[in-house]
C-alpha cells in the first residue's frame, strides 16, 4: 500500500485537528455489538442547529462528482471492498407481498451470501463475511429472528408507520415496542417529513427521543425520507435533530420515495455526522438505502465514507447499506474477479 | 497481501492508468523533426534538439527539435502565406475545420490525457477529466464563433499572423485557448509550446494534419527562449498572445513597444480565497483542494491566499488540515493520485526556497505527515499560517502546493486584504449569503471571481487578469476581440513637438481682460507646481494666452485626485449618463465661444469650427446615451451556473490627446472613458490646450464630481512619460508622435497598465468610426463572476 495514503487524524501533530478515535486503526472482525460508546443524545440545541445550516448544493454536487472519479479501486482491492459492502449490508425485503417463507429465504441468503466456490476462490473461508442484518416489516421479525439465530446477524424492523410515519405517535411507539418484543435489535424508524417543512424541531426531537426510549437496547436508525425533504439544508437540519435526539444511525430513505439515496444527500448527512462528532465526540452511523443495486455504486458510497469520515465508518457498526438486489450483483462481480467471465444473475442463489 | 488482508486494510491500492499506447506513440516518432511548419514536419535549421523528461522519474522522454530564429522565420512566412486565403474563407469553412479538430481530439482524448500526465506530471484524473475535455470544448465552442463572426463582430477584421507562447502547466488547454479563437477569427498562428511540455502539442499538430487544417494556418514550433524571443520580435507577426510569468510578460510588453503588435498577456496571480463566517465550510475546504492543490498549485489563478473570517478561522484551519492529510501524493498515472510531482527540479527548488524564506519571515508552515515517492519532483501540500501581508508567501506567486493563510475581521477588511496585491487574476468568495457575495465580487480587483466555487473554466466565459496579471481575455465573446482589429479612421502622422520654439510676444486680438489658464485637478483650478507657463500661439502666430507648464508633480496630484474620486465610478450608469448629457447641454450653450477659439487657434473656417463644436456636443450626447447601454453579458457555461461578464471601469485612465481637431479629439477620448466610470487625467493638445482649459469651466458647472476629470497642460511627450511610469494609473491612451507612443508602451511595465496608442498617427476624429464600441471597449475590464446556483 502506498505510504502516501493518510487517514483522518493521522496528522495528529496538528493542533486543533480533532483526532478520530483510536479504533481508526482497528481492522479486526466486526463485533456483533457496537464496540463504541452509544450516542446518549443531547439537549435540543437550536443555536448549534443554526450553525450547520449552510449547505451549498452546487458545491456538494461538485464534490461527489469528483469524489467518485478521484478514487479507483481495482483488482484484489476491488474484491476486498465488495466483500466489505456485503459486511455492511442490511439485506432487505420490504414488499407488501412479503411472506414468512420469503423472509426465511432472505435470511438463508444472508447466512450464506456467496457461493462456496467463490468463497474458496477468494480465499476467505477463514472468516465469516455476511450481511450485518436483515431488514423486514414487523410481522416477519419473529420469523427472521428464528432464522438467523446464532449467526450474529441482526434483525432490523422498519417501524413507526413505515414508510410515511403519519400514524398517531402512540401507535408508532407501540409498533417499536412490539418489534423489540419479537426480538428485533435494530429499529428503523421514519420521521414525519412535515415536521421538517414546518421547522417543528422541538416536536421532531421529542418524537425521536420517545422512539429511542421505546427501543431500549435496540439500536435506533432514523430514516429521514430525504427524497421528500427537497433541500440538502433540510437534510442537514433533520440529520442533526435526529442525532441530538439519540439516533444511533441516520438513514437516507425508505426506498419508497420517488428519489432514493443520492450521493449529494449522503454527503450532507455524513458531514452532519462529522459536525455532531466534532461537537459531542460521539460517532453516529450512516445508512444509505434505496436504489443502491450495483457493485459499482456501492464502491462510490464506500469511497464517500472513507474520504469524508475515515476508516471507522467502513465497519457495520457505523455504516450499512439498505439493499435488496445489491448482494447478487456483488456476487456476480466477485465471480468475474475470479474467472474473468461475466456472470448471470441466475447463476447465483436468490434471496 | 491477500484479499482478507485487503478487506481489513480497506486501502485504495494502486490504480495505474495504462501507458502502452502513449509509449507506442513516443516510440513511433522522430522528434528531431517535430517542428510543424507549413504542414510539414521539419528538423530545426540548426539541427539542435532539447530533451523533455518525465517529472515523476526525471527520465528523458524524447529529444525534440529546438527551433531557432531561422525556423521561426519559416513558420511566420508559412503563416503569412496562408493568411489571405484562410482569412477570406467563409465562416462556415473555418467552423468545419474547428469542429473537425474538436472531434478528432475527442477520438484521441485518452492518448492526450496520458501523454499530458507523463510529460507534465499532473494527475491523470485532472488531465482526463479537466484539461482535455475543456480543450475539446474550446474548439467546438469556437467553431460557432467562426461561423457567426461577420454578424457578431461587424467592422472588425482578423488581426493577421499571430505569435503565441504558452506555458507548461496546462500545455494542451493553453494551446486550445490560444489556437481556437485565432482560427475562428481568421488568423493564422505560430505557436510555441513550453520546453518542459512539448508532447501534446505535437500530437495536436498531427490532428491538424488529419482534420483538414490548411497548410500554414497552424504552425507549431518547439523551442526555448530563443524561439520565443524570435516570435515576439518578428516583424511579420501582428499579434502576440502570451501566457506565463509576469516577469516574461513585462519583457514582452517592452519588446513589442512601438511595433504596433496587438498584445494579450495572461500572467501570474496571487488569488484570494475568501471564506466568510456564513459559508458552507466543508465545501469551502473542498474548494481549496480544487483551488490550491489542483495541478500541484501550478496554476496561475490558484487560490493561494486564504482569507478567513476571524470567528471561524480556527475551526476552518482544523478542517483544512484534516483534508490535507487525505490528499494522496503519488504517480501522476495513478487514478487515485491527488497531487503529482512538480514539473521540474528547478520548480521544486523554487517552491522549497520560497517556503524556507516564508518561514524565515515568520510564517508557520505545516505539512501532513506523509512519505514522498523516492524519485521525481514531489512536494507535500503545505499550509502556511501566521502569514503577514508582507510575507513573501503572501506577496509572491509560489506556483506550488502552498497555501498562505490570513484572517480578516469584516467584509471591508477582506476586500482590502484581497486587493492588497500587484496581481489581479482571480478570486473566490465563499458565503451562503448571496447579498454578501455579490456585494464583494465587484469590489475585488480580479478578472475572474468565483462565488462558492473555484477554478471553474469554460470556453464561453472570459478569463484574464487585472493589474499585473496581464490584459486581454480568453474565452467567450470578449476573448474573440483579442484576435480582431476594429476599423479605425487612421489620420495623419503626428510629428514630435518642436523643442524651444520662440515665444510670440504680440497678443492676439480680442483679449479683454487678462486670463490665466490653469490646470484642473480634483475639481479645482490650480497653478502648476513648477509655476512655469507655456505660451500658446494662434494660427496667425500671435500669442493667444499662456497655459500652465505641467510637470511630474502635477501628474502625481492629478492621479491622486482621480484615484480619490469615488463618486464617479460608484455612480449609477444612469447618473453618469445624465451628467454627460448636462455637460453637452452646457457646452452647447457656449458653442459660439468655442467655435471662435477654434478659429483663433487652428485657423479653420468659422463653419468648420462650428461643425467641430457641434460634433463634439453630438459625441458627448452619444456617450451619455451609451453610458448605461454598453453592458456586460450573461454567459452560459455547461453547468448549473450563471457567469456574469460585468463591464467594469479600467480605473484611472491617462489620456494624451493630439493636436488635430483639438476640441473634438478631447471629447472623443475623454467622454467614453468617463461614460464607463473611469476617472481621467487628460493631457490636452500641446499646441491647442486652450480648448481644454476653456472646457474646465463648463465641467465645473456640469455636476461632474471633483477628480473625475483632471486636466494637466504642458509638453505631451514629457507628461505621457510620467503617466506611463506612474504605477497607480490603470490605463493610458496616447495619440502622439511614434516615439512617445512607443515609450508609453515600454514604460508601462511598472504596473502593466493597459496602453492604447495611435502608434504615431492621429485619427480622423470627425469620422463616425472614431466613436462607439471600439472606444468603450478600451474603457472597460470584463470581469467574469461565476455564480453557481441550486438549493
Amino acid at each position: 500500500m502506498s505510504s502516501t495514503i493518510r487517514e483522518a487524524g493521522a496528522g495528529a501533530g496538528a493542533s486543533k485537528v480533532m483526532p478520530l478515535p483510536a479504533r481508526a486503526a482497528a481492522n479486526t472482525p466486526v463485533p456483533s455489538d457496537h464496540g463504541i460508546a452509544r450516542n446518549p443524545g443531547m439537549k435540543l440545541d437550536l443555536g448549534f442547529l443554526e450553525s450547520v445550516r449552510s449547505v451549498n448544493r452546487s458545491a456538494l454536487e461538485r464534490r461527489v462528482a469528483t469524489l467518485t472519479k478521484r478514487r479507483s479501486i481495482k483488482a484484489d482491492n476491488q474484491a476486498a471492498w465488495l466483500l466489505r459492502a456485503i459486511a455492511c449490508m442490511d439485506l432487505t425485503t420490504l414488499n407488501s407481498n412479503d411472506t414468512d417463507e420469503r423472509v426465511r429465504r432472505l435470511c438463508a441468503k444472508a447466512i450464506n451470501p456467496l457461493r462456496k466456490d467463490i468463497v474458496d476462490g477468494l480465499g476467505i473461508a477463514g472468516e465469516t463475511i455476511r450481511p450485518a442484518a436483515v431488514c423486514v416489516y414487523h410481522p416477519f421479525v419473529a420469523t427472521a429472528v428464528d432464522a438467523v439465530r446464532g449467526t450474529g446477524i441482526h434483525v432490523a424492523a422498519v417501524s413507526t408507520a413505515f414508510p410515511h410515519g403519519l400514524a398517531p405517535l402512540s401507535t408508532r411507539l407501540q409498533e417499536i415496542e412490539a418489534s423489540v418484543r419479537d426480538g428485533a435489535d435494530e429499529i428503523d424508524v421514519v420521521i414525519p417529513r412535515g415536521l421538517v417543512y414546518g421547522a417543528k424541531w422541538r416536536e421532531l426531537f421529542n418524537e425521536i427521543v420517545a422512539m429511542r426510549a421505546a427501543c431500549g437496547d435496540a439500536h435506533l436508525k432514523v430514516i429521514l425520507g430525504t427524497g421528500d425533504l427537497a433541500t440538502l439544508r433540510n437534510v442537514m437540519l433533520a440529520s442533526m435533530v435526529a442525532m441530538m435526539a439519540g439516533a444511533d444511525f441516520i438513514k437516507t430513505s425508505t426506498g419508497k420515495e420517488s428519489v432514493n439515496a443520492t450521493l449529494p444527500v449522503g454527503l450532507a448527512m455524513v458531514r452532519a455526522i462529522r459536525a455532531y462528532f466534532e461537537e459531542t465526540g460521539y460517532l453516529i452511523g450512516f445508512k444509505p438505502a434505496g436504489g443502491i443495486s450495483t457493485a459499482k455504486v456501492s464502491l462510490d458510497w464506500l469511497v464517500l465514507m472513507k474520504e469524508e469520515l475515515g476508516r471507522p465508518w467502513l465497519e457495520p457498526t457505523l455504516f450499512r447499506f439498505g439493499a435488496s438486489s445489491l448482494l447478487t450483483d456483488i456476487e456476480r462481480q466477485l465471480e468475474h474477479h475470479l474467472t474473468g467471465h461475466y456472470s448471470a444473475n441466475h447463476r447465483h442463489a436468490m434471496a | 497481501m491477500n484479499i482478507l488482508e485487503r478487506y481489513h486494510a480497506m486501502e485504495y491500492g494502486p490504480a495505474p492508468e495504462a501507458r502502452n499506447e502513449a509509449d507506442a506513440w513516443l516510440a513511433g516518432r522522430d522528434f528531431a523533426k517535430a517542428l510543424f511548419i507549413d504542414g510539414a514536419w521539419k528538423a530545426a535549421a540548426s539541427g539542435k534538439t532539447f530533451g523533455t523528461s518525465e517529472p515523476s522519474s526525471g527520465k528523458l522522454l524524447a529529444k525534440i527539435s529546438d527551433a531557432g530564429a531561422a525556423d521561426i522565420d519559416a513558420a511566420v512566412a508559412a503563416a503569412a502565406k496562408a493568411l489571405p486565403k484562410w482569412s477570406a474563407s467563409s465562416g462556415y469553412a473555418r467552423a468545419k475545420v474547428l469542429y473537425a479538430i474538436g472531434r478528432a481530439m475527442q477520438r484521441h482524448q485518452r492518448l492526450f490525457a496520458v501523454l499530458e500526465s507523463i510529460d507534465n506530471g499532473k494527475p491523470i484524473r485532472e488531465s482526463r477529466d479537466i484539461d482535455v475535455p475543456l480543450a475539446i470544448r474550446h474548439f467546438i465552442h469556437h467553431a460557432g464563433w467562426a461561423q457567426s463572426l461577420e454578424k457578431d463582430f461587424p467592422d472588425h477584421k482578423p488581426v493577421g499572423v499571430v505569435g503565441q507562447v504558452i506555458p507548461w502547466n496546462f500545455p494542451l488547454l493553453m494551446l486550445a485557448w490560444k489556437i481556437a479563437p485565432a482560427l475562428a477569427a481568421g488568423c493564422t498562428v505560430v505557436l510555441k509550446p513550453a520546453e518542459f511540455t512539448p508532447l501534446t502539442a505535437i500530437l495536436f499538430a498531427e490532428i491538424c494534419e488529419r482534420a483538414g487544417v490548411p497548410k500554414g494556418v497552424v504552425n507549431i514550433v518547439q523551442g526555448g527562449p530563443e524561439a520565443g524571443a524570435a516570435i515576439v520580435n518578428h516583424p511579420g507577426v501582428q499579434k502576440i498572445a502570451f501566457t506565463g510569468s509576469s516577469e516574461v510578460g513585462k519583457i514582452i510588453r517592452k519588446a513589442t513597444a512601438g511595433s504596433g503588435k496587438k498584445l494579450s498577456l495572461e500572467l501570474g496571480g496571487k488569488s484570494a480565497f475568501i471564506v466568510f463566517e456564513d459559508a458552507d465550510l466543508d465545501s469551502a475546504v473542498e474548494g481549496l483542494v480544487d483551488g490550491i492543490w489542483f495541478n500541484q498549485g501550478q496554476v496561475c489563478c490558484a487560490g493561494s491566499r486564504l482569507l478567513v473570517q476571524e470567528g471561524i478561522a480556527e475551526a476552518f484551519i482544523a478542517k483544512v488540515k484534516v483534508r490535507m492529510s487525505r490528499l494522496r501524493v503519488g504517480s501522476p498515472l495513478d487514478k487515485n493520485t491527488d497531487i503529482g510531482p512538480l514539473v521540474d527540479l528547478t520548480q521544486l527548488d523554487r517552491v522549497k526556497g520560497l517556503i524556507a524564506e516564508g518561514a524565515k519571515q515568520g510564517a508557520t508552515c505545516w505539512q501532513p505527515d506523509a512519505t514522498l515517492p523516492s524519485s521525481g519532483y514531489y512536494h507535500l501540500p503545505t499550509l502556511a499560517t501566521s502569514v503577514s501581508p508582507a510575507n513573501i508567501l503572501a506577496q509572491e506567486e509560489v506556483f506550488g502546493p502552498v497555501l498562505a493563510t490570513m484572517s480578516f475581521r469584516n467584509t471591508e477588511e477582506a476586500i482590502e486584504l484581497a486587493n492588497n496585491t500587484r496581481y489581479g487574476l482571480a478570486a473566490s468568495v465563499w458565503s451562503e449569503n448571496v447579498n454578501l457575495a455579490l456585494h464583494v465580487a465587484p469590489q475585488l480587483k480580479a478578472g475572474v471571481v468565483w462565488v462558492n466555487g473555484t477554478n471553474m473554466f469554460d470556453a464561453a466565459c472570459g478569463f484574464g487578469g487585472y493589474r499585473e496579471s496581464g490584459f486581454g481575455r480568453e474565452g467567450g465573446r470578449e476573448g474573440m476581440f483579442e484576435y480582431l482589429a476594429a476599423k479605425l479612421p487612421v489620420g495623419a502622422v503626428i510629428k514630435p513637438a518642436a523643442a524651444g520654439s520662440a515665444q510670440p510676444v504680440e497678443q492676439a486680438d480680442g483679449m479683454a481682460i487678462d486670463r490665466t489658464a490653469k490646470l484642473f485637478i480634483g475639481g479645482k483650478q490650480v497653478r502648476p507646481d513648477g509655476n512655469y507657463s507655456l505660451g500658446i500661439v494662434t494660427a496667425k502666430g500671435k500669442l493667444a494666452g499662456e497655459v500652465g507648464l505641467g510637470s511630474r508633480k502635477d501628474i502625481r496630484d492629478a492621479v491622486a485626485a482621480a484615484r480619490a474620486c469615488k463618486a464617479w465610478p460608484d455612480a449609477t450608469a444612469y447618473n453618469r449618463s445624465q451628467v454627460l448629457y448636462y455637460f453637452a447641454e452646457n457646452l452647447s450653450g457656449r458653442a459660439d465661444e468655442f467655435a471662435a477659439r477654434l478659429v483663433q487657434l487652428t485657423g479653420v473656417a468659422a463653419k468648420a469650427a462650428r461643425e467641430e463644436v457641434e460634433l463634439s456636443i453630438e459625441r458627448l450626447f452619444l456617450y451619455a446615451g451609451l453610458a448605461d447601454k454598453f453592458e456586460g453579458r450573461v454567459h452560459q457555461p455547461p453547468a448549473r451556473v450563471v457567469t456574469l461578464a460585468l463591464h467594469e471601469p479600467v480605473g484611472v485612465v491617462g489620456i494624451v490627446a493630439p493636436d488635430n481637431q483639438p476640441l473634438l479629439n478631447f471629447v472623443s477620448l475623454v467622454a467614453p472613458a468617463l461614460a464607463m466610470g473611469n476617472t481621467v487625467v487628460a493631457v490636452p493638445s500641446e499646441r491647442n490646450p486652450l480648448l481644454a482649459t476653456d472646457l474646465y469651466q463648463v465641467i465645473e458647472y456640469s455636476d461632474i464630481p471633483a477628480g473625475a476629470i483632471n486636466i494637466v497642460t504642458g509638453r505631451s511627450a514629457e507628461l505621457s512619460g510620467v503617466l506611463a511610469k506612474h504605477d497607480d494609473v490603470d490605463g493610458l491612451w496616447v495619440f502622439a508622435d511614434a516615439d512617445t507612443c512607443a515609450k508609453a508602451e515600454a514604460d508601462s511595465i511598472g504596473n502593466l497598465k493597459r496602453v492604447w496608442t495611435g502608434n504615431g498617427r492621429s485619427l480622423d476624429w470627425a469620422s463616425s468610426e472614431a466613436a462607439g464600441e471600439a472606444f468603450l471597449r478600451r474603457a472597460i475590464e470584463v470581469k467574469n463572476v461565476w455564480v453557481p446556483y441550486g438549493d
